[in-house]
């Protein structure tokens, strides 16, 4: 079997990493740009290169990295003036010059790490992004309520989001409006409304989005569709969700 | 100084964690979650397959009950499981799926009607009953005689964490993130909480609370090649054997998956085997079958993966640049299937390996996964040793899983151990033995040696440098303490990783800041992580047998004569360079199910003299049982259900099993 085996690697690129330095924390910081060069490796993603400068480089370069494998959204950045996941963007795909800086709409924590669960938490909070159920405590002795296989799938597909906040990062009103719940927010309520398990209708939901810092808030720059890790329906569910709520506001 | 009282203090954000959360929270008592990052952000959401639980929904699963769920786990464990516990755990996790459904877990579900499927390399049609329909489905995992694993296509920990996350926000579960517990404050006898840094300002806080609960997930980043997020190091575990009071159990069981994708090591689930994918070897050639004639690729993960690398030494490797391997070929399952039901598979083939799954094979090698071992506790999740510490999830060893876990049951364990440990920690918390009083001066003492301790780090002028120490560590243990192993390369860890341990002692930064400093975390976090991997190390290098995941070149026999018992690891003296090794033995005499083969696997063990004693015992019980039903004679053989919290006794209905 040789269909898999790359072809025999030329001599490597050497790469120059721009980088954002900034501690807010610090007084005396004062953000710039870093410059770092490193050589590039075969299958080198920006985990293996931003590891690479901090164990060689420089110790103090802050950055998020956890499942490293684009499941778990914590590595979201802006790269190359593009919000995307660090973690599985491969160096090949990129020019030699390569910048990189933190996601804009969140509060940074140091360089390339910003404080998305602080704002997924609120925008959770204030959406009660969770299944509102009927009975409180089900009886788990007996079988499951039945669901049609479609709409878990359908369901599911929502639920694919990782809460990178790539969308948000990448959205004009977010840029705008610091309450905007962006499409993370928007695309949640889109998959509780489909969820029957959920009971509120859309006038709760109406409450809770049906204004501008809410579905109404959205430009259609639809920049949330394009960025999205996981390739959400994004433009769809927004402008599903504001037809359903406009109706609402004309009653 | 600051000080935060709360009832529960959960140390670790993934799904355990804030399961014993909520549950303590719905109980009434407040509860505080610590967590290294956003808690959707833990490895829990990392699981792919799915969790085992035995609802027989689908054709394939049904006869399935917690009777095969049981059996099946325990020969996974080859052996190794506390089997009280495993029945605590089969009898919930269906109670678990039907709490996670309640919440609004998207279960993939069943489909009435026929419907194609690849079994053992071959498309068979199977019809799944009209009165399954819209049920919860099951899919096919290695180690188990019935399709269990309950699944959301192939993200169910992201669907599970995200529900469960969810859940704790509308309960109003506080959870502090990015904040790292450094040390347990405890007097030897009563833990009381812990000292906690803040990863963002680096201000130490002492949270107080009635129970500490660990759920920080596995060691898995103490080898260089792993599955393992970033975060799972092992740290949790570090903590209560820095008490030198509390043990860590069996740390030497380390699961190593068959299918990390090459080079990276990152996951691609079982589920791709379970759903029909097979493994090849470099000349294109379906090897398990010769191996492995009843399970084929559907072996338990040790077991498979050994035979890999089994296969690998051979000369039977594929070769690429990075080095050899062999291929997972799930081109046979079809596009629609890869695009349906593997899609985080298809999307980590696509940008990791540039690779089309439904086109190509992937490249596949094994690669550290879990860690059987952990915080020893009782079946409540309590530390027998110290009072008023609690541990849950991969962090425990409660202890299900024996020397190897069966995929599927691990993020199963996780909601379940949150659930029945979550109840115990609220019962805890309303006795006597809950209250509070904590002398100040502990607290105040605690807080001081850890300051003390960073400050060593940052301003000490130490000479080693720890990410070079780090990285040492993790290659001697995935060369020296892997998947086969030998008493010189285990007799080499010990001593490399001790000397490493010593240096680790004068490690010194570049970096000066008490802020957000990558380095200094490094630094404490490698100093407890190189005491874990010398349990591993020494662990292995003391058990002079092979039992599940645990494989001794030198001694290939599982023996049951001698090494039917619980490695105890505990580290009292901070200034040792190994840990004192203790064992606890496990009673055949008590067991439902006596020791036997595995029915994969070595055939060849030498038997405990208490086991056809056992055998014949069970043998007679069960003639004069005849006709009883089966939780009747299970509950004379080993009665177990007393040891579940109420809420959680009973049967579970199935279709063709109905509560009255």
């Amino acid at each position: 079997m040789t269909e898999n085996t790359p072809a025999p690697a030329a001599a490597p690129r050497k790469l120059r990493f721009h980088v954002l330095r900034h501690d807010p924390r610090d007084p005396e910081s004062v953000a710039h740009t870093e410059v770092f060069d490193l050589e590039e490796a075969a299958g080198m993603t920006l985990f293996i290169a931003l590891n690479e400068i901090r164990e060689q480089l420089d110790s103090s370069l802050a950055f998020d990295f956890v499942c490293r494998a684009g499941i778990c959204g914590s590595c979201g950045m802006v790269i190359n003036g593009r919000p995307g996941l660090a973690c599985r963007t491969l160096t090949q795909d990129l020019p030699a010059d390569i910048t990189l800086a933190p996601l804009p709409a969140f509060e940074l924590i140091a360089d390339l790490s910003v404080n998305t669960g602080k704002w997924m938490r609120g925008m959770s909070e204030r959406l009660e992004t969770w299944a509102h159920t009927v009975e409180q405590d089900p009886d788990l002795h007996r079988i499951e309520a039945t669901m049609d296989p479609d709409l878990a799938d359908r369901i599911y597909e929502l639920d694919r989001c990782i809460e990178c906040g790539c969308c948000v990062a990448a959205c004009g009103t977010a840029r705008m409006r610091e309450d905007f719940v962006g499409a993370v927010g928007l695309n949640k309520i889109a998959r509780f409304a489909l969820d029957p398990r959920d009971t509120r209708t859309d006038e709760d939901f109406y409450e809770l989005v049906g204004n501008d810092d809410g579905v109404f808030g959205c430009m259609t720059l639809l920049g949330c569709h394009d960025v999205c890790p996981k390739s959400l329906p994004l433009q769809t569910q927004i402008a599903f969700l504001r037809r359903r709520m406009a109706r609402m506001a004309l009653g | 100084m600051k000080i935060i009282y709360t009832d529960v203090l959960v140390i670790g954000g993934g799904l355990a964690g804030l399961r014993v959360a909520i549950g303590a929270r719905r109980r009434g008592h407040d509860a505080i979650v610590l967590s290294l990052v956003p808690p959707k952000r833990s490895h829990s959401a990392a699981a792919q397959g799915g969790m085992q639980a035995s609802l027989a929904n689908v054709v394939k699963g049904q006869g399935d009950n917690e009777d095969v769920h049981f059996e099946d786990t325990v020969k996974g464990s080859d052996w190794g499981a506390d089997q009280q516990v495993v029945r605590m755990f089969v009898n919930t996790a269906p109670k678990a799926v039907r709490e996670l459904a309640a919440w609004g877990v998207p279960w993939s579900r069943v489909r009435q009607g026929d419907r194609e499927v690849i079994i053992n390399g071959q498309k068979v049609t199977i019809t799944e009953r009209a009165e399954a329909h819209g049920l919860v489905a099951q899919r096919d995992f290695g180690g188990t005689k019935k399709w269990r694993t309950c699944y959301v296509s192939d993200g169910t920990g992201h669907a599970m964490l995200f529900a469960v996350g969810d859940q704790a926000i509308a309960q109003g579960v506080p959870v502090h993130e990015r904040k790292e517990a450094l040390a347990l404050i405890h007097d030897g006898s009563r833990c009381y909480g812990a000292v906690v840094r803040d990863l963002i300002t680096g201000e130490l806080t002492a949270y107080v609370a009635k129970a500490t609960a660990i759920a920080t997930g596995g060691a898995g980043r103490v080898y260089r090649v792993t599955t393992n997020a970033v975060i799972c190091e092992g740290i949790g575990a570090a903590l209560a054997l820095e008490t030198g009071v509390a043990a860590l159990g069996n740390m030497e069981a380390v699961q190593f998956h068959p299918t990390g994708i090459f080079p990276a090591g990152i996951l691609v689930t079982e589920g791709c085997r379970g759903d029909g994918g097979l493994l090849r070897d470099g000349a294109g050639h379906r090897f398990m079958p010769d191996y492995e004639p009843e399970k084929k690729e559907l072996a338990s993960r040790d077991v498979v993966s050994r035979r890999m690398e089994e296969h690998i030494r051979k000369g039977h490797a594929a070769k690429s640049r990075f080095g050899e391997h062999l291929w997972l070929d799930i081109k046979l399952l079809g596009r629609r299937h890869i695009e349906h039901n593997l899609r985080e598979v298809k999307e980590i083939c696509h940008y990791f390996l540039g690779v089309d799954p439904a086109e190509q094979w992937i490249p596949v090698r094994p690669a550290q996964h879990y860690t059987m071992g952990g915080v020893r506790t009782k079946h409540t999740g309590e530390s027998p040793t110290l009072r008023g510490l609690f541990a849950a999830g991969e962090a425990a060893c409660w202890d299900m899983h024996g020397f190897n876990r069966l995929g599927g049951n691990s993020v199963a364990e996780t909601v379940v151990a949150g659930m029945i440990v979550g109840e115990f920690i609220a019962d805890f918390c309303e006795s006597p033995a809950g209250d509070l009083d904590i002398p100040t001066a502990l607290i105040r003492e605690a807080v001081a040696a850890e300051r003390a301790r960073l400050d060593v780090l940052l301003h000490g002028g130490g000479a080693e440098r720890a990410d070079a120490l780090k990285i040492e560590m993790q290659q001697i243990m995935t060369d020296k303490v892997g998947i086969f192993r030998t008493g010189a390369d285990l007799e080499e860890a010990v001593t490399r990783l001790q000397g490493l341990l010593v240096r680790s002692r004068s490690i010194g930064l570049r970096h000066h800041a008490d802020g957000p400093n990558p380095e200094l975390v490094t630094a404490y976090r490698t100093q407890k992580m190189l005491k874990v991997a010398l349990c591993i190390a020494n662990g292995a290098l003391t058990r002079t047998e092979s039992r599940g995941a645990h494989f001794r070149e030198d001694f290939p026999r599982r023996d049951d004569a001698t090494w039917l018992k619980r490695t105890l690891a505990t580290w009292a003296d901070p200034s040792a360079t190994l840990p004192s090794l203790s064992y606890e033995p496990l009673e055949i005499s008590a067991m439902e199910l006596p020791p036997g083969w595995r029915g994969y696997g070595a055939k060849d063990y030498l038997e405990h003299p208490d086991t056809p004693r056992r055998v014949e015992e069970l043998q007679r019980l069960r003639e004069r049982l005849q006709g009883a039903d089966r939780h009747r004679v299970q509950a004379e053989i080993m009665p177990y259900e007393h040891l579940l919290p109420e809420r959680f006794r009973g049967l579970n209905e199935r279709i063709d099993e109905r509560l009255p």
